[in-house]
């Protein structure tokens, strides 16, 4: 294959990736997008290979290595489960991050790659190789705590070390003098130190940047994460100029970025004060606290009764949230969804845009559970019928339905939209405890006169109210 | 201490009604109260003695007796000079009061120092006291009733027959006034097969009216009915000229009129004159459910079923507690979530917490002293007025935010200006081709994914990490590249290093590839109508 028709192939699988994000944006078209996607990758590698930057000693390296990775990646795709998605994309940020970084050092090692370039190229391909490298660590590194703390194996709470911008601010500048040290030394073996000098002072500053993020702004980090790999692969066809990975990079990291932004308009929050982080913590929460401590009463609601309050009302809202994908309840509400709806309850889903630990996530478990999609409404669609609902039923979910978001101003959430389940004549709230949520604040909504807690395991408690309904 | 809730029979002539029943007794002493019934309280609505014994109330023979013993006293119609003086000082009446037409009464109670919650002065807009009013039960129960006392006046089938003994017209029947009380007899009328009308100058009804199985008529002139509070107000005389039209028509097309129509404070509107009732057909039935405030129909005798030109006028003005055993177990359902709020405790002792707006609103004697009228509660705004209550809303995915102020987009565009400035100046041809594609591209990305439904963030997230292996195309051309001619390049080329580090790349980032496109096309098969 020639240099031309591989260019070619290359302006081919730009158009179809471009396809994909589009048709990824309505569920009618999704899954064309995603076969957009895949035939755009496909198209790239294979121009790739044939084409005349690879030579055929190489083919049984790049065959073997394809093997091993797709069937890694295939059998994970295969067993993960619904819940453990975001924990996935997370690990995947990881090996996108990981490889941006191996392909930066074999590319910096590699004299043919450099040697072509003279004066201020050379200046510039150094610096494309330093940011692409200091951009795959920091992805890589983040990427790895991220799935720590979505899998549970680290704190979900934001770990603050004293004076963190300033450690951040000290790094960045340490970064960007050891960039001058490496641009204008003229070995390889010389230029190694300062790089992986900045690799290591990356890496560091991945861990402390998400290690200070607390879990309930997981969502937008795992997106911002997307958006790095973008970045990274974008930084990366820089240094080796080619345009298919500046593009493909420009467009995963502006899509990530977009989604962050999004997320953080859902929360009400600047994209920065996430990630500078320490969200729910105790210097931005222990005035709230000692101002707004919630009073009254909880008054508790046993399953059987939950039952009975569902089978009478004739308008139902559920609202979901990460409570019910830690307890893979998903499929046991849409029983219910089903009993009811066939005696005439008008049940529907509820869902806020940060409902869980990743955008989308309780649309994915609904769907996973076969919930039909067009009863599942977001929060903007059915926040207004609230008063004309009869039972509103909050599963695992507490920040997302706090009135003090609106009612407090003290509050650190104050202004986050929130779904006003208390404007219902009853809530259900289903909750293991009467702990606060991932943002750390307390929830007036237990004390409201017309909320009842329904404790314990969500699955377990509503198998309960599925056999009581089923009688 | 438990207090005792007491249970009088209701004195007035022809009440049926009583204000609790034995399934809502058991209930109250779940609370922790004592309940004592007086006897014979509940023969009229088919409650004996006995049931109310086996629920646990204890049965006291006389009046003075029970007034004497109880702590709050549980009624239903306004209580009478000599109930008054049977009260004891500490003591809490909940029943009908009317304090609005009964000063004289107020006056009376407040001197026995009592402490008086009227059930007809709830603040009815507060969603949650719903479950305490007692005026919208029993004017359910009395819409009901009123079109089974119409059936009964009226001499033919309401639904429409085709028998071999011949055709049967169905039955119409026109409701004036759509609350709670036309509501109910429009749902009763039209479950009978009756072809039902109705009309009520608030117009946000008309969607209730239709899921009831009604027809709305509409008057023929442009004016807003509603007045604060969710109930109807005074029209001008323009559109009551033309309602009057309108209500003439119906009468000459109709066989049954069910009046409803009350305005707060006021006598009720007449709406039927005696000329509409003369142009009905003989043997139409008119029941007139405002009879007690004088009447939707000229002719309504309240209080009496009477025969004017040939048409059965009813003015009975105890509709509900014609139906005593369905009202009165409401009416006691009521009065038992009201005991919940009074104790929250559930100790048998209540407390009446003039913070709660449902509380405040309904006490208008609070130990002796005239606590009516309740300042105006925090009410939910009425509906007009709720777009200008409404926070601003954020907006939409998709939809443009505010445009950013001017001096904030001139610095963006100052430093955009820089920026391209620098580069333009010191980068190399090659490296601005390359920049410009980037550019470009990172704004149909934005252009791209901006129209996301949330629903597919998480595909959308996946398949764009799926695509960010794309930088396998880096590790691809490290593995085996072509050998440049330029041999003082290649001299030290480390073969082995950029080997492994472009083989270990390729690996990771087909995990990454392969299982992003997979659990994609997983999630969306998922996604389904």
């Amino acid at each position: 294959m020639s240099g031309t028709l591989a260019t070619v192939s290359y302006i081919g699988a730009t158009i179809l990736f471009i396809l994909s994000l589009g048709g990824l944006s309505n569920p009618e078209t999704s899954r064309r997008g995603n076969l957009y996607g895949m035939i755009g990758m496909t198209i790239a590698v294979l121009a790739t290979v044939m084409g005349p930057q690879v030579t055929k000693a190489g083919y049984g390296w790049i065959v073997g290595a394809m093997a091993v990775g797709a069937v890694i990646g295939i059998y994970a795709a295969r067993t993960v489960k619904m819940t453990q998605m975001p924990e996935l994309v997370a690990l995947m940020h990881s090996l996108v991050g990981l490889a941006a970084m191996l392909v930066g050092f074999a590319n910096y090692i590699d004299p043919a790659a450099a040697g072509v370039f003279q004066g201020a190229e050379k200046t510039i391909h150094e610096v494309e190789i330093y940011i692409g490298i200091l951009i795959g660590a920091v992805t890589f590194s983040g990427s790895i705590i991220a799935f720590g703390k979505l899998s549970g194996k680290i704190t979900g709470k934001p770990v603050l070390l004293p004076g963190r911008h300033f450690m951040n601010l000290a790094g960045l500048l340490v970064v960007i003098y050891f960039c001058g040290v490496f641009i204008n030394t003229h070995a390889v073996h010389d230029g190694m130190t300062p790089l992986i000098v900045m690799t290591v002072i990356a890496l560091l500053f991945g861990i402390h940047m998400v290690m200070a993020i607390g879990g309930a702004d997981m969502p937008v980090v795992v997106s911002m994460l997307n958006s790095y790999s973008g970045w990274a692969a974008a930084a990366t066809g820089f240094m080796l100029s080619n345009d298919l990975l500046i593009v493909t990079g420009a467009l995963v990291g502006s899509s990530g970025a977009i989604l962050s932004y999004i997320m953080c308009k859902a929360m009400n929050r600047h994209f920065i004060s996430v990630i500078a982080g320490g969200f729910g913590t105790a210097e931005g929460s222990a005035p709230a606290a000692a101002g707004a401590q919630p009073a009254g009463e909880v008054s508790p609601i046993l399953a059987s009764e939950t039952a009975e309050l569902l089978r009478d009302s004739k308008n139902v809202i559920i609202v979901p949230g990460y409570g019910m994908a830690v307890a893979q309840a998903q499929h046991t509400v849409f029983e219910i969804t089903k009993l009811l709806r066939a005696k005439g309850v008008n049940v529907r889903f509820g869902i806020h845009p940060v409902a869980g630990r990743m955008p989308g996530h309780m649309n994915v478990l609904l769907a996973e559970a076969k919930v039909p999609y067009d009863i599942v409404f977001e929060m903007d669609e059915l926040n207004e019928d609230f008063p004309d609902t009869d039972v509103a039923m909050v599963i695992g979910a507490n920040d997302i339905v706090n009135p003090a978001a609106q009612d407090d101003p003290a509050s650190p959430i104050a202004g986050m939209p929130v779904l006003e389940v208390w404007k219902a004549k009853t809530s259900i709230v289903m909750k293991r405890s009467m702990a606060s949520g991932y943002a750390g604040v307390d929830n007036p909504l237990f004390y409201k006169e017309n909320n009842r807690m329904l404790f314990g395991d969500a699955k377990k408690m509503l198998d309960e109210v599925l056999v009581v309904l089923k009688t | 201490m438990s207090l005792v809730i007491g249970v009088p029979r209701e004195t007035f002539a022809g009440e049926k009604r009583v204000a609790t029943v034995p399934e809502v007794v058991e209930k109250l002493i779940k609370l922790g109260f004592k309940v004592a019934v007086q006897s014979g309280a509940g023969d009229a609505a088919n409650f004996s003695d006995d049931v109310y014994c086996a629920a646990g109330a204890e049965i006291v023979g006389d009046a003075a007796g029970l007034w004497t013993k109880s702590d709050i006293v549980f009624k239903v119609g306004v209580p009478t000079a000599e109930e008054v003086g049977l009260m004891h000082e500490g003591q809490t009446l909940i029943t009908f009061i009317w304090p609005a037409q009964n000063p004289e009464l107020m006056q009376q109670l407040a001197a026995r120092k009592v402490t008086v919650l009227a059930i007809d002065a709830l603040p009815r807009m507060l969603s949650r006291a719903q479950k305490m009013d007692a005026l919208t039960s029993q004017a359910g129960v009395a819409g009901y009733r009123a079109v089974i006392e119409a059936a009964h006046a009226f001499g033919r089938f309401f639904n429409g027959q085709i028998t071999a003994a011949g055709k049967v017209p169905p039955a119409k029947v026109f409701i004036a006034g759509a609350g709670v009380a036309g509501l109910a007899a429009i749902g009763t009328a039209a479950g009978l097969g009756a072809i039902v009308r109705a009309n009520d100058t608030r117009a946000e009804v008309a969607d209730q009216v239709v899921s009831l199985g009604g027809e709305f008529v509409k008057v023929d002139y442009e004016e807003e009915g509603s007045g604060g509070g969710g109930y109807a107000k005074v029209m001008s005389e323009g559109f009551q000229k033309a309602q009057r039209e309108m209500y003439a028509k119906q009468a000459r097309e109709v066989d049954i009129i069910i009046a409803t129509a009350l305005i707060p404070g006021k006598p009720a509107p007449r709406l039927i004159t005696a000329e509409m009732v003369r142009s009905m057909k003989p043997g139409s039935v008119i029941v007139d459910m405002a009879a007690e405030r004088g009447g939707n129909c000229e002719l309504t005798d309240p209080g009496k079923a009477v025969v004017k030109h040939g048409v059965t006028i009813v003015g009975y003005t105890d509709l509900a507690s014609r139906l005593a055993k369905q009202s009165s177990t409401l009416y006691a359902t009521n009065l038992f979530r009201l005991t919940e709020e009074l104790c929250k405790t559930k100790d048998g002792v209540i407390n009446v917490n003039m913070e709660d707006d449902a509380i405040r609103g309904l006490t208008v004697i609070k130990e002796g002293s005239i606590t009516w009228p309740p300042p105006p509660p925090k009410l939910p705004a009425p509906p007009a007025a709720k777009p200008a209550a409404m926070p601003a809303k954020a907006p939409k995915h998709g939809e443009a935010s505010a445009p950013a102020s001017g001096t904030s987009t001139a610095i963006t565009f100052l430093v955009a200006a820089a920026l391209f400035w620098f580069i333009g100046a010191f980068a190399p041809p090659a490296f601005l081709g390359h920049f410009t594609v980037f550019v470009l591209a990172v704004f149909v990305g934005y252009m791209v994914v901006w129209n996301v439904t949330p629903a597919l963030h998480t595909p959308l997230m996946s398949v764009t990490n799926a695509i960010s292996s794309i930088i396998a195309i880096g590790a691809l051309v490290q593995v085996a590249p072509p050998v440049i001619e330029n041999a003082a390049a290649t001299g030290d080329r480390p073969e082995g290093w950029i080997l492994g580090l472009a083989v270990a790349g390729i690996a990771l980032t087909c995990v990454n590839m392969f299982g992003g496109f997979a659990v994609t096309q997983r999630m969306l098969e998922m996604f389904r109508k």
